[in-house]
């Protein structure tokens, strides 16, 4: 074949191969395939930081800038310890890591990605496409009151790790006062950051997702914590009275698209702040052979003041999940509640 | 016999192509109680009584709700063929099972525990993956039908490898570790077990499960266990939540609440 000729093929088959060469695998039934195993993990958050205003979109040199920072904190962290450290002041020394309090996990075991996800060609500065700002609606007034209270509790206090039980100094209760106070992640009911969702969302580790698709039935199982969303394809919801941790899930085929659309929620569902009045509504659609787009939306109109909505894509991996066995070795749970009632009797020893 | 219809019966075919086992599944019989043959008794706690065994003060107020249904035992040959100190360690086992049963404290249950515990499980088979997810816990197994060698670490639910003989399931399940039980009644193994399941369907809505267990540290021999499994067959069957980890909070952490609950 003359030279010329085959520089041509070669240029249209580079040009075109992945829309024209590619079509999605089916199943016997003739559905798109979504079975596999995915990861989630995406360096794009949730909300769009504020830098970022409307942009939905990263300049290369942007996202290059995120990942190459990330790059740096993992190879920082990563670096061996001083053997030949001082131990931590009583109550750490504020700075973030182990050194800053009594301390977490290092960086070991933290696997939230390296990359911005990227949709179209195009990598993305938030999961939230909609509102434009990328940031989660106004919550309603009911909604804001009561994360008020719980940031009050939870977040400001309780992060600042006094070393001392400060909340008996205030009224009410304390924020370690009886387990069923404890977020579902410390007390292993779900993983934390809805990684099970609905909505299911990227978080610090553990982001495998496998996705089993018979013909009446798609079951995601979610790494963390061993918890299998069983999704029926041709059922109704369950009646009301029927409550479910990661709510009643019904799904549906919209041409190539697998809808999942999910109530039922108990009191507390993955998702943070949303209450049991959730309704979610979830679109899969294998857009390549190694790509399904999630696209979610969102909607409580007792916690945000509008419906919202979001997209990122799983992208499949060889990587098998392990199994996460959580409450089997949550010794730390029992210690939080013990070690808050030592800090309770040295609070009032002081007091004497 | 569930034995007996096995040559006759034809199953319909999954789109895999083989045996459709698809669907939601239970024993129905006292294998979690006690594996071997035991009759019934007052409760699984017991004390000495003036005319023999009481239920222990513990489980008391359970009345004939916590009483021990008889059953026939489901280990071929009857018993299982422990070495002598571990019959010693069955023994002590069921003698502490209030505190040692780790399905008190909502532990994953292993494998072949999950099977048989009074709990409906799902299979879920397809060309491209078989997963089994189980009621109690929400225990689940990703059977691999490819199998990617030993197991890398030990769990509770074991690592499980899947391939077909013909008309049955085969899955060989290796990397348990050394926590789970097999009953109530203190049956035990080490992290050397080895678990061959047998997956058959045999009439429209029965299953035959068979596992042989292998644990020489354990016991003398490899021993098989054998039972029906009864398709749960009434509209609207679904597995519930039991997310148990829920209903142990006051039994493992009460003690620590701010202001504990008198018990």
């Amino acid at each position: 074949m003359p030279g010329p000729i085959l520089l041509a093929l070669a240029l249209m088959a580079g040009q075109d191969a992945p829309s024209k060469t590619w079509t999605v695998p089916r199943t016997p039934d003739g559905h798109p395939d979504l079975s596999g195993t995915y990861d989630t993990a995406t360096l794009t958050p949730l909300e769009r930081p504020a830098q970022f205003g409307d942009k939905l979109f990263l300049t290369a040199e942007e996202a290059a800038a995120i990942e190459k920072e990330e790059l740096n904190l993992s190879e920082d962290l990563a670096r061996p310890s001083d053997p030949e450290r001082e131990a931590p002041p009583v109550g750490g020394d504020g700075s973030p890591g182990p050194y800053g309090n009594v301390g977490g996990y290092n960086f070991f075991w933290i696997d939230r990605g390296t990359e911005v996800f990227e949709l179209d060609g195009r990598r993305r500065t938030s999961i939230i496409v909609d509102p434009q700002n990328g940031q989660l609606p106004p919550l309603t007034l009911e909604a804001s009151k009561r994360a008020a209270v719980r940031r009050a509790l939870y977040k400001e206090n309780a992060g600042e790790n006094t070393g001392e039980a400060w909340w008996v100094e205030i009224e009410g209760p304390g924020p370690y006062d009886d387990p069923e106070q404890r977020p579902l992640g410390e007390r292993c009911l779900l993983g934390f950051g809805s990684t099970s969702g609905p909505p299911s969302l990227p978080v610090l580790y553990n982001n495998l997702k496998r996705i089993v698709q018979t013909r009446d039935y798609v079951v995601i199982l979610v790494e963390m914590v061993h918890d299998a969303r069983i999704i029926p394809l041709h059922r109704e919801h369950a009646p009301k009275e029927i409550q479910k941790w990661m709510g009643d899930s019904v799904g549906h085929w919209e041409g190539d698209t697998l809808v999942v659309d999910t109530t039922n929620f108990g009191k507390t569902p993955a998702l943070y702040s949303a209450s049991e009045n959730l309704h979610v509504v979830e679109r899969f659609t294998r857009i390549a052979e190694d790509t399904i787009l999630y696209q979610f939306t969102v909607e409580d109109p007792t916690v945000w003041t509008k419906p919202w909505s979001g997209e990122y894509p799983w992208v499949s991996t060889d990587a098998p999940l392990y199994e996460y066995a959580c409450h089997e070795a949550n010794y730390s749970f029992g210690g939080i509640l013990r070690g808050a009632r030592l800090l309770e009797a040295e609070a009032a020893e002081r007091r004497k | 016999m569930v034995e007996g219809q096995a040559n006759a019966y034809r199953a319909p075919r999954a789109s895999d192509g083989h045996p459709d086992l698809n669907g939601i599944w239970q024993a129905l019989n006292t294998a979690n109680y006690d594996l071997e043959t035991h009759m019934a008794r007052a409760a699984m706690a017991l004390r000495e009584g003036p005319y023999g065994p009481l239920p222990a003060a513990d489980v008391l107020p359970l009345g004939a709700v916590g009483a021990v249904p008889g059953g026939l035992s489901v280990v071929e040959g009857g018993a299982i063929p422990y070495r002598p100190e571990a019959l010693a360690k069955k023994k002590e086992n069921q003698e502490n099972w209030l505190t040692r049963d780790p399905e008190i404290h909502c532990y994953l249950p292993g494998v072949p525990r999950a099977t048989y515990l009074p709990y409906p499980f799902q299979i879920f088979q397809s060309e491209n993956g078989i997963l089994i997810t189980y009621e109690y816990a929400g225990a689940v197994r990703d059977v691999y039908l490819n199998d990617p060698g030993p197991p890398p670490v030990e769990s509770w639910m074991g690592q499980s490898v899947g391939r077909w003989e013909g008309e049955t399931l085969v899955v060989e399940v290796t990397g348990l570790n050394d926590r789970t039980w097999f009953d109530r009644s203190g049956n035990f193994h080490s992290a050397q077990l080895r678990v061959v399941e047998r997956y058959t369907r045999v009439a429209p809505d029965h299953l035959l499960y068979e596992a042989t267990l292998e644990d020489p540290e354990v016991f003398t021999r490899p021993w098989t266990i054998r039972m029906p499994l009864y398709r749960r067959v009434e509209p609207g069957a679904q597995l519930f939540d039991f997310k148990c980890v829920e209903f142990v909070e006051e039994l493992m952490y009460g003690q620590y609440r701010r202001r504990p609950i008198a018990r």
